[in-house]
């Protein structure tokens, strides 16, 4: 149905894109605002050859696509706030272990149980450092039904790419909003498969690289290289180690294997930027509202403007540096009691002043909320 | 050394971490000999294993080896075997990691029975850390967590999985190592969700918490208290009194999980109708 422009909801257009990027294996468990996403999964899966599994709970269900990817399928999970909690251990065994997969989470107003038809921005935290220990997390956030489509390809493909695990952090509006799209050509988008090892050796270490900027090269288990996978920190034969110095090598590998590759992950969307007095920055469906915050503001004759980090984690630092230098003042704008503000304050580094506008209470931040943020009416 | 410790164990791997005594060893070279028995290509053979004494298993042995989180090892092993039907799956787990944490897998994974091969290596305690009780600590027993007796009534692990929908069921023991090496061979080969209780020993914690004396004694009480299911059979609840049943508990054949999905894609494919 490429080139077509349909009708498509955020959930749905989540589920095509990901077919589009590759995916043949979904394990889930329902939830609200997140349930079409296993709807559609369970529908077209089959279809094409993949494999759709309702799991006990969403332990098992993350558990399930870490199974899936090394076999060698590409497999995702989607889920909203409680379910996102639940899966939080195996995402951090998904990042020790170096296991490709797609995370879903759409959010919904929390803590627990919250108001679970209702939009919010609250886990961008958790995204960031809900499992325990350090760890490895690319974080992307799409703020239309088109830009969900290309995303979850890019979000597939880094995952691939850098063997992390990848949250995509839609909120309820992009869940559930309809909007017309046009589903792009193939031929417009890359998709990445995970790099296999070239021949085994005898002496082959799967998790052995050349520099900090490579990724190992983990062959699917049943073809031919026999090896280990732990979530204990292990050595470059993957077998288990409490050596502080292989330990030290382990950790530093696992970070920096996206900290040195920040450049090729990080995507950020700009508008009336140029010239503008004041930053607006915002994720996911609050960008819609910024941009009508800023067209309100022009109108006005206030030079205002938005950044919107879609890739959220690892956080574009360098840019809202820089940017800082350039404005007069920033304004955040987030679903949540504060959040990103706490990541830009660290960046702007006093640079320029910050100001904070949330809301948490499921309903959505409008554009002149934002607008009298970006008057200076409220702080 | 061992032709089978040569050919199935990775070398620079061992020494294992296992106590003196402990039983877990016993299984695992048991579970080695079923596959060399069977013929199986070693990179057709997957271990999935969970967190516990248990689990550390899956790293010594030279197959495709996936030691994963505590409780989840049926969880990661049904994405594995959904993905690659074609593989061999064999899950090693222990009391605890099955039937505390992992018990929602446990049930919910012999209910599709998927096929894979669940061999609980079953010490009664948690020894990891220390010496807790668990789900299959008998009731009275002494754990640290239980310095005056436990008052959880414990779990019959093939009972549990027979009434889960398992459709092979067994239960060896580290001393009759011929009967158990045979029920793995079984297990492995049967189309669906096998489970085996392995009985272990552990006489670091459980034993010497209960004076249940050495690795030697324990193994003794094993050989003393276990009956064969079809000698069972014949014998009264009072000669059944303190012994423990052994042998295949429970076999039949019912429609097999990944074989159904394989169907369900051809007939969404519009191949087979």
């Amino acid at each position: 149905m490429s080139g077509k422009r349909v009708l498509m909801q955020g959930n749905e257009a989540c589920v095509e894109g990901a077919l589009a990027a590759g995916m043949r294996f979904y394990a889930g468990y329902p939830i609200t605002p997140s349930t079409e996403i296993a709807e559609l999964s369970a529908l077209r899966l089959p279809v094409l050859g993949g494999h759709f599994i309702q799991m006990e709970d969403e332990i098992g269900s993350m558990a399930a696509v870490i199974g899936a990817s090394v076999a060698g399928t590409k497999a995702m999970t989607a889920t909203s706030g409680p379910g996102f909690s639940l899966k939080q251990e195996n995402i951090g065994y998904a990042a020790m272990a170096e296991v490709p997969c797609v995370i879903v989470n759409v959010q919904r107003v929390g803590p627990s149980t919250g108001m679970p038809t209702s939009t919010a921005q609250g886990d961008i935290m958790q995204c960031r450092w809900g499992t325990h220990g350090d760890h490895p997390v690319i974080t992307i956030a799409p703020s239309s039904v088109s830009e969900v489509y290309t995303e979850i390809i890019r979000a597939f493909n880094l995952s691939e790419k850098y063997r992390v695990p990848v949250i995509f952090l839609m909120d309820e509006t992009v869940g559930h909003m309809r909007e017309g799209i046009e589903i792009p050509d193939p031929d417009s988008y890359q998709v990445i498969d995970r790099a296999m090892p070239d021949k085994k050796g005898d002496n082959w270490r799967p998790f052995a690289v050349d520099s900090e900027k490579d990724v190992p090269k983990l062959p699917p288990f049943g073809m031919g290289w026999r090896y280990h996978i732990t979530g204990l920190t292990h050595d470059e034969r993957g077998y288990p180690t409490s050596s502080p110095e292989k330990s030290a090598a382990f950790i530093s590998r696992l970070m920096n294997k996206l900290a040195l590759n920040r450049d090729d992950i990080i995507s950020c969307d700009s508008y009336m930027l140029e010239d503008a007095d004041i930053a607006v920055i915002c994720i996911g469906s609050i960008g819609r509202s910024a941009k009508e915050a800023v067209n309100r503001a022009r109108a006005k004759g206030i030079k205002a403007g938005v950044f919107r980090p879609v890739t959220v984690w690892p956080f574009p630092d360098k840019e809202v540096t820089e940017l800082a230098k350039k404005v007069k003042r920033i304004v955040v704008a987030e679903q949540n009691c504060g959040q990103i503000v706490l990541e830009v304050e660290r960046c702007v580094r006093g640079a320029c002043p910050v100001t904070f506008k949330g809301k948490a209470n499921g309903s959505m931040l409008m554009p002149d909320e934002i607008l009298a943020a970006i008057e200076g009416g409220e702080n | 050394m061992d032709p089978l410790v040569k050919k199935y164990f990775r070398q620079d791997m061992l020494p294992h971490i296992y106590c003196p005594g402990c039983g877990h060893g016993t299984l695992m070279k048991d579970l080695v000999k079923a596959v060399d028995n069977l013929g199986l290509e070693k990179d057709q053979v997957c271990v999935v294993s969970g967190i516990g004494c248990s689990s550390r298993s899956a790293g010594y042995m030279d197959f495709n080896t996936i030691h994963t989180t505590h409780g989840r090892a049926i969880a990661v092993a049904t994405g594995i075997k959904l993905a690659k039907p074609e593989l061999r799956v064999i899950v090693i787990t222990g009391d605890g990691d099955a039937t505390a944490i992992g018990g929602n897998h446990f049930i919910h994974a012999a209910r599709r029975n998927i096929d894979m091969a669940v061999l609980v290596f079953n010490n009664n305690i948690y020894g990891m850390t220390g010496g807790q009780y668990s789900p299959t600590t008998p009731m009275g027993d002494f754990g640290t967590t239980a310095p005056y007796g436990s008052i959880d009534p414990s779990f019959d692990i093939p009972t549990l999985a027979k009434a889960a929908g398992a459709t092979f069921v067994a239960r060896g023991t580290v001393f009759h190592t011929a009967k158990t090496i045979r029920l793995m061979e079984r297990a492995i080969l049967h189309k669906g969700f096998s489970v085996i209780d392995c009985m272990s020993v552990c006489p670091t914690y459980y034993g010497r918490k209960n004076k249940k004396g050495d690795a030697a004694d324990m193994i003794r009480w094993q050989r003393d208290h276990c009956v064969d299911s079809a000698d069972a059979k014949l014998m009264s609840p009072d000669e059944l009194e303190d012994k423990l049943i052994i042998g295949e508990t429970f076999h039949r054949n019912r429609a097999e999980y990944t074989s159904d999905y394989q169907e369900l894609i051809d007939r969404c494919k519009g191949g087979a109708q």
